[in-house]
């Protein structure tokens, strides 16, 4: 269940369908996320408002991103930190495990971060000798079970207790437990070693607020702290997205944020990071390196649609939503980013060939669009990468998985029929006839064999779902009855 | 009121019943019902699934047919076929005709129960039915137009029947058009949540406002050899069981 690729969507799905264990992790998921969410944003007045605003800052800050960047990073060098630019995946991690070697530094303390997991920052350094420790719970559990995350915000989601007991048993040497409390004090042991000998944290970024340089982490369990004061030397990795102009803004995200993802009021730590350690404090880090990466990100700035998958603040709210995701998790989805999100980023980030599954993976049910604290119209893009895929399979841009010519020539056939009224009538008439053969007690059942292969969705509808039959007389032909009658 | 009826090629096709109880429910509200034979769909599927050149033609025709019929109102037994005819500006990003006409339609283009309560100010149509009943949201009834109290009202006023809330009324039924023969087992495994939940509900018929839902609800409940049938708002509207 690990390693998937985004080609596969649909057998992933089916595997992960097959799993009882994922399924039953994946049930508290809505009931548990969900409804901490639903009482939380009653905690705070006018929810709606604040929705509004946090969209309107961010449509702010990304139409004169290039701006809030410069801002950003001049007043951050001001207060000591070193701003470093990566184009893309290859050159972020480049610039980090340069500043590695340089400083000779192999205790590397890591906390989670979305923006690592994109650029596969762990397996870069892994391949120049580095092995950087995770340090969030979750992360550092799958990183124990070499496994990836399924999910933004709760990266262990997929795993019981019982599986995550015998994997500490196994990796730690510990006495197989079900007490959390005793699972959770191993890692704490083990862990606080682990901070204690470092040399570097690496972290992600949750704000970069442009007026002060300041960059903000949430996090509830102190490992952020931890990972970005004890080192001397802080290296964090930032998407270009995650600019806000105002400390006062932060107002409002730290409003939405926790809210959103976890259904807490706020995280347990917030920590604002300004440069480096000034004279007075007692401790902090003595270098703070800041990564601002782009890796496709402006080309998703340039179009006025696909812009809004910048506003995405990572709150995970979407997938706890989602009926797709709440039935396969994450790691179906083949990417970094799973879930409605990750449906709209990721075909962006890699591009379409090798994601086209994904923005067909939802029922288009609005329940993402419903519950992002940014307002994006995740609906809206997947619609839009749908029609990207269409286009890009008929001009060839996008290949080879995505070329349908069957859906293409039922799509262009009912495109002509159904502009005729009387050839789609027609049409209905000798369906009707065709359709006789399957029918029982007014119901088509299961087709299987040669009908099943020759109309390929009815055989997958029918497979589970009984078909309605098109009726003896249609609607028009009854109309047309009863207009005769007056 | 004049009322020009957009029935959908589903209820056309498959579940005329519905497309006779709309008619029959506007009727008794007091409207004009006209039928222009000419429809035929709004070309949903299409945009749905990625092929705007194609949705784009059968939204210009459908454009062209309701202007022609120019009623006071154009009205669906479908939230999301009436959803569809509200994104139908989106197609037009380049053409400027095309996206004001796609607008001024949209406008008076509603949904059957919507338009009952909102536009007509009716909530009691004078149907009765007997027995238990629940209610699905339809996703794009709820989320793209809002309409959730309207049905629910309607539904309280029909004589006879006892109206409960499904657990979960608002979460989606697995359908999702192309989806649900894409990834059958994904959209059988999400309708399995909703037909437990309607199986706990101990009712006689679950009513909804879209043939889409209703066929993938009442596939699986013959299917599994359920009592429960899946009835449309306007077929629970038009009955008068004594």
């Amino acid at each position: 269940m690990n390693h998937l690729s985004a080609e596969t969507f649909d057998q992933n799905a089916r595997e992960a369908l097959l799993d009882p264990q994922l399924r039953g992790a994946l049930r508290n998921l809505a009931s548990v996320f969900g409804e901490r969410r639903k009482v939380a944003v009653t905690t705070v007045p006018d929810w709606e408002g604040l929705r509004e605003r946090a969209r309107v800052i961010k449509d702010e800050t990304l139409a004169h991103l290039d701006q809030y960047l410069e801002t950003f990073a001049d007043n951050a060098a001001q207060a000591g930190a070193q701003i470093h630019w990566a184009r893309d995946a290859a050159e972020a991690c480049g610039i980090v495990s340069e500043l590695l070697r340089e400083r000779n530094a192999t205790r590397v303390v890591k906390s989670k971060s979305m923006a690592t997991e994109e650029i596969h920052l762990n397996e870069a350094l892994e391949a120049a000798g580095l092995f950087p420790v995770e340090t969030d719970l979750g992360e550092w559990i799958i990183q124990l079970a070499h496994e990836t995350p399924s999910h933004i915000v709760v990266p262990a989601i997929h795993k019981s207790k019982r599986q995550i007991a015998e994997l500490f048993a196994e990796k730690l040497g510990i006495e197989l437990s079900d007490d959390v409390a005793v699972l959770t004090s191993a890692a704490r042991r083990i862990l606080r070693q682990r901070f204690a000998e470092a040399e570097v944290g690496i972290s992600g970024v949750n704000f970069g607020v442009a007026e002060t340089g300041t960059i903000l982490i949430l996090e509830n369990e102190g490992n952020v702290r931890l990972t970005t004061s004890l080192p001397k030397v802080h290296i964090a990795v930032m998407g270009i997205e995650k600019i806000i102009p105002r400390l006062i803004d932060l107002d409002v995200f730290l409003k939405l944020l926790p809210r959103s993802g976890t259904g807490q009021r706020l995280t347990a730590y917030q920590s604002l990071i300004t440069g480096t350690k000034r004279r007075s404090d007692e401790e902090g880090p003595e270098e703070v390196h800041i990564i601002l990466m782009d890796n496709g990100r402006s080309r998703m700035l340039a179009h006025p649609i696909t812009r809004q998958s910048l506003a995405c603040i990572r709150c995970g709210a979407c997938l706890n939503a989602c009926p797709v995701y709440q039935q396969v998790g994450g790691h179906a989805y083949g990417s970094v980013y799973p879930g409605p999100i990750g449906a709209v980023i990721t075909p962006q980030l890699i591009g379409l060939s090798k994601t086209a599954q994904l923005p067909y993976a939802s029922s288009l049910c609005g329940a993402c669009r419903e519950v992002c604290p940014v307002k994006i119209d995740i609906p809206e893009l997947l619609l839009h990468l749908r029609a990207e895929v269409v286009e890009g399979a008929a001009s060839g841009t996008v290949e080879p998985v995505t070329r349908k010519p069957l859906e293409r020539l039922i799509f262009r056939s009912y495109a002509f029929a159904w502009s005729r009224p009387r050839l789609y009538e027609w049409g209905g008439r000798v369906m009707r006839v065709l359709q006789r053969p399957a029918m029982r007690d007014g119901r088509i059942g299961k087709v299987g064999g040669f009908l099943s292969a020759l109309v390929p969705p009815l055989g997958a509808w029918t497979a589970w779902r009984d078909a309605r039959p098109l009726a003896h007389r249609s609607f028009r032909e009854q109309w047309r009855d009863q207009q005769k009658d007056h | 009121m004049r009322v020009s009826l957009f029935i959908t090629c589903l209820v056309d096709q498959l579940w005329p019943s519905i497309g006779t109880g709309t008619v029959e429910v506007l009727r008794r509200a007091g409207c004009e019902v006209v039928f222009d034979e000419r429809q035929t769909c709004c070309g949903q599927p299409a945009y749905n699934t990625g092929y705007r050149t194609e949705a784009r033609v059968l939204a210009k025709r459908f454009i062209e047919v309701f202007e022609d019929t120019s009623p006071d109102a154009v009205v669906s037994p479908s939230g999301s076929c009436t959803a569809m005819v509200h994104h139908f500006h989106q197609l037009f990003p380049d053409e400027e005709d095309w996206r004001r006409r796609a607008e001024t339609l949209a406008d008076r283009t509603h949904e059957l129960g919507a338009f009952l309560v909102n536009v007509l100010g009716i909530d009691d149509v004078g149907a009765s039915f007997r027995g238990r009943i629940t209610w699905h949201d339809a996703c794009h009834a709820l989320r793209d137009l809002n309409v959730y109290d309207e049905p629910r009202r309607l539904i309280s006023n029909v004589r006879n029947a006892e109206f409960v809330e499904l657990a979960n009324a608002d979460s989606c039924c697995g359908f999702g058009g192309t989806f649900s023969v894409k990834y059958p087992e994904i959209s059988v495994a999400i309708l399995d949540n909703k037909i437990e939940a309607i199986e706990k509900a101990g009712v006689r018929a679950v009513v909804s406002g879209d043939a889409s839902c209703l066929m993938q609800i009442g596939g699986r409940l013959t299917r599994r050899e359920s009592k429960v049938r899946a009835l449309h708002l306007a077929e629970l509207l038009a009955a008068r069981e004594p």
